[in-house]
């Protein structure tokens, strides 16, 4: 897996890293037992300070998804991705065939994307308060 | 302190540095016939770290970088390179400086002159240095002054790291690449200094070689010390307020904090601050955590703004004392 560095998008780059190996837990692209690159291989790709991404592996290793093993590397521990969600999944189609009767009812793509932020808004708001703050922590550490 | 081998790049390694002192500086000052280019420069930069050196043109930070590397004598004040004079044969080997118009003898092959680095070192590493020069594809047999900018720094950039150096000083080293050697360049550097525990000092003019790159930061303007410290502490000791001001004047409470710099625009005020012991609730301001540019800007532009030295960047009295 190689990180991809974005230097313009006022995100911290540690964040970067944190959401990227996210992503990646989720889709699959990284799987219990996997390594990470190491701090020399994202400073050597990406010319990123080596703390940068230690810093990014021990908010993961925080979480609970990563693990340091000395002289080792880091590695995952477990999976994000949800067997429901996979694109051939129940789910997947019910919503796939959702968005078309939306559109055919003259919804445009702006309408249903708000329309489906506010639905989820209602149903996850219990569940994402500590979500929540915890990107509120991390937005002040971030600077 | 000797950071050989057991970088903080290692596999597993926790990410903390060694707490050792790379260079410590004591009240040095420089002055040439026009006037003085540094003035009682103390400061201190932790061994494995990546610093960046940052300050106008003709602000003190070649003459600092000139010293650190025995290019310079200071006019007054000492500086220590691990603990040593910069003259000394402990600092020399243990020291190397790449200078910004990168000098190499343009009548060498590529070989001769790492040859040359062999001969003159006695710690050096062949290999390291040869595979940074193959890694750009730069031929072995050819001759300095028919190559590239770009592979010509990439030369120096071996000779530099073939040396093994535990600090490297770096004059703008990058101001003449095209953006993707720079990147490649950067990635190289932050990759061996990762691996062998490098300490970097490097001055710059541009963000984008700072931000991310760096995790230590030296400030200079008008051959003064402004800034000193970790990058992510410098950041989160200041905020940015903005609000509304009426008729020109800012909000009274704004003086119980160390404002570096106001700036006004329509209605609006902007200022850079170091919070009081208070905290900053109670404004009629938003506030903000500023950016790296944000700081360096308002720093750069207020020079009567108190100079901020973080915990690890100060040289105690006492330690004065002993030097």
């Amino acid at each position: 897996m190689e990180f991809r560095i974005d230097r313009r998008s006022g995100i911290a780059a540690y964040q970067q890293i944190v959401q990227q190996t996210r992503q990646a837990l989720r889709l699959g692209v990284l799987l219990p037992g996997d390594r990470l690159p190491t701090a020399k291989e994202v400073a050597e790709t990406c010319a990123v300070n080596p703390n940068t991404t230690l810093k990014a592996y021990r908010e993961l290793e925080r979480e609970g998804l990563v693990e340091p093993r000395p002289g080792l590397g880091t590695f995952v521990l477990r999976s994000l991705a949800r067997p429901q969600a996979a694109a051939d999944g129940p789910l997947r189609g019910e919503l796939d065939a959702w968005v078309t009767r939306a559109r055919e009812a003259g919804l445009e793509r702006e309408d249903v994307a708000a329309l489906v932020a506010s639905v989820l808004e209602e149903r996850f708001t219990g569940t994402t308060v500590a979500a929540a703050q915890g990107e509120a922590l991390d937005m002040r550490g971030q600077g | 302190m000797n950071g050989n081998g057991a970088g903080y790049g290692d596999p597993g390694e926790p990410g903390e540095p060694g707490d050792g002192t790379a260079i410590a500086a004591y009240g040095i000052g420089k002055k040439y016939r026009r006037g003085w280019a540094l003035r009682d420069c103390s400061f201190r930069l932790p061994a494995g770290r990546i610093c960046g050196l940052v300050g106008p043109n003709g602000a003190g930070k070649t003459t600092l970088l000139g010293i650190a590397g025995n290019l310079l004598e200071p006019t007054t004040g000492t500086l220590r390179v691990f603990g040593e004079a910069p003259e000394s044969e402990g600092a020399n080997r243990r020291t190397a400086f790449l200078a910004q118009e990168k000098p190499l003898f343009r009548r060498f092959t590529v070989e001769e002159t790492l040859r040359l680095g062999r001969e003159l070192n006695p710690g050096w590493d062949q290999r390291a240095a040869e595979d940074i020069v193959r890694a750009g594809n730069v031929p072995m047999a050819a001759r300095i002054g028919t190559l590239s900018g770009g592979q010509r720094t990439r030369v120096a950039f071996a000779l530099a790291f073939g040396k093994r150096p535990d600090l490297l000083i770096l004059d703008e080293p990058m101001s003449d690449l095209d953006p993707l050697v720079r990147h490649e360049m950067m990635g190289t550097l932050l990759a061996e200094a990762t691996e062998h525990g490098t300490t970097v000092l490097m001055s710059t003019h541009m963000l984008s070689e700072l931000e991310n790159v760096c995790d230590y930061l030296v400030v200079i303007a008008e051959g003064g010390l402004r800034l000193a410290g970790e990058v992510d502490d410098l950041l989160e000791s200041h905020a940015l307020l903005t609000g509304a001001h009426v008729d020109g004047q800012l909000p009274a409470n704004l003086a119980h904090h160390t404002v570096v710099e106001t700036r006004t625009s329509g209605r609006q005020f902007t200022a850079l601050v170091r919070p009081g012991p208070d905290g900053l609730d109670g404004g009629a301001w938003q506030a903000e955590t500023p950016n790296l540019e944000e700081l360096l800007l308002g720093y750069l532009r207020s020079p009567q703004a108190a100079p901020l030295l973080t915990p690890s960047a100060r040289i105690d009295d006492v330690q004065a004392v002993a030097a």
